[in-house]
């Protein structure tokens, strides 16, 4: 059974939990995943899963997608991602998988895209201090001093510098399911996921814990 | 209704059981306390010094008292099922939304205008 699904984030609240405790969550509205393809070592080399999630225009697909959805019987997804699965696993074209796999208490992984911060300096994209506000420094948001001298005469790889900051591929792990709502098909996760509300996420089984 | 919509709804007191009071409020808050297996309710009575949030489902409301000399404030989220009741014992007469001027003054300045609520159950 494949433990994953694809899914769009909602945004985040609190709620009440036992003993009227407050937990932070973020809904995330994922599924039903129509299977697209199914791929086996026969004809791929590796046993693994084709999910869809997400509306799309039948005119905005391209006429070789078309085939491909045709041929699963499934709607144009917005997004398909591929899931490895046990050879044995019985999922095939056609069928559906649904927040129905997770229950609270679950812990699983989530990964989306961080909200893009653009060219970013050193003190928000690495949490430099930077220098003295006052008292006559002209030394305020810089990045200092990147080196020596003469010897090595270069600027080290890796160095923390500015740049482009988020907007980058980033996971979530070992978080807490807090409760499934099989019939809206929506999951919620104790904190913070990445990307912005209405981002495309993938929620997967946590690697770490259970 | 979007689903995160409908969640924070559900959060919320019925409009009915949402206890009501005022800024410069003097109020008896019973506070649900779970200790291991027990549970008891603790009051905890002082001026209302602000509110925050409306009535939305992240309200919350800060009570302000002097204990022993040593002036304390409690934050409560107006809808946390912790949050058993609020009696108003005594309601103020104040001219602004948050009363933080009563952090910087002792003893009889420290004082609201008001009147006291016989109805009010005071121990």
């Amino acid at each position: 059974m494949v433990k994953a699904l694809l899914g769009k984030k909602v945004g985040m609240t609190r709620i009440f939990g036992e003993k009227g405790r407050m937990i932070p969550v973020t809904l995330v509205e994922a599924g039903p995943c129509p299977v697209v393809q199914r791929k086996n070592s026969e004809t791929d080399g590796y046993e693994a899963v084709q999910l869809g999630f997400g509306e799309k225009k039948l005119k905005r697909v391209t006429k070789p997608m078309q085939g491909h959805y045709a041929k699963a019987d499934a709607a144009p997804a917005r997004v398909l991602r591929e899931f490895p699965v046990e050879p044995d696993s019985e999922l095939n074209t056609g069928d559906k998988v649904t927040v129905d796999m997770f229950e609270a208490g679950d812990r699983v992984d989530v990964a989306g895209f961080t909200k893009g911060r653009g060219f970013a300096g050193v003190i928000k994209r690495h949490g430099f201090k930077g220098g003295p506000a006052s008292h006559g420094s002209n030394h305020h948001r810089e990045p200092g001093s990147v080196g020596q001298a003469a010897d090595p005469s270069r600027v080290f790889k890796n160095m923390k510098l500015p740049g482009r900051m988020g907007n980058k591929r980033v996971t979530t792990q070992n978080l807490e399911v807090v409760y499934v709502d099989a019939e809206k098909n929506v999951i919620a996760v104790r904190g913070a996921i990445p990307g912005a509300n209405g981002g495309f996420v993938e929620v997967r089984k946590s690697v770490k814990g259970s | 209704m979007s689903a995160l919509d409908e969640l924070k709804q559900a959060q919320m007191k019925p409009a009915d059981q949402i206890p009501k009071f005022e800024v410069g409020d003097t109020v008896r808050v019973s506070f649900r306390i779970v200790e291991g297996e027990k549970e008891r309710v603790q009051a905890y009575e002082g001026i209302v010094i602000g509110r925050h949030g409306g009535v939305g489902p992240d309200a919350s409301f800060t009570v302000r008292r002097v204990a022993y000399g040593e002036g304390v404030e409690r934050v409560f989220p107006l809808h946390s099922p912790r949050v058993e009741k609020v009696q108003v014992t005594r309601e103020g007469r104040v001219r602004r939304a948050k009363l933080y001027y009563l952090r910087e003054r002792r003893g009889k300045a420290a004082r609201v205008k008001g009147r006291e609520k016989p109805s009010a159950a005071r121990k």
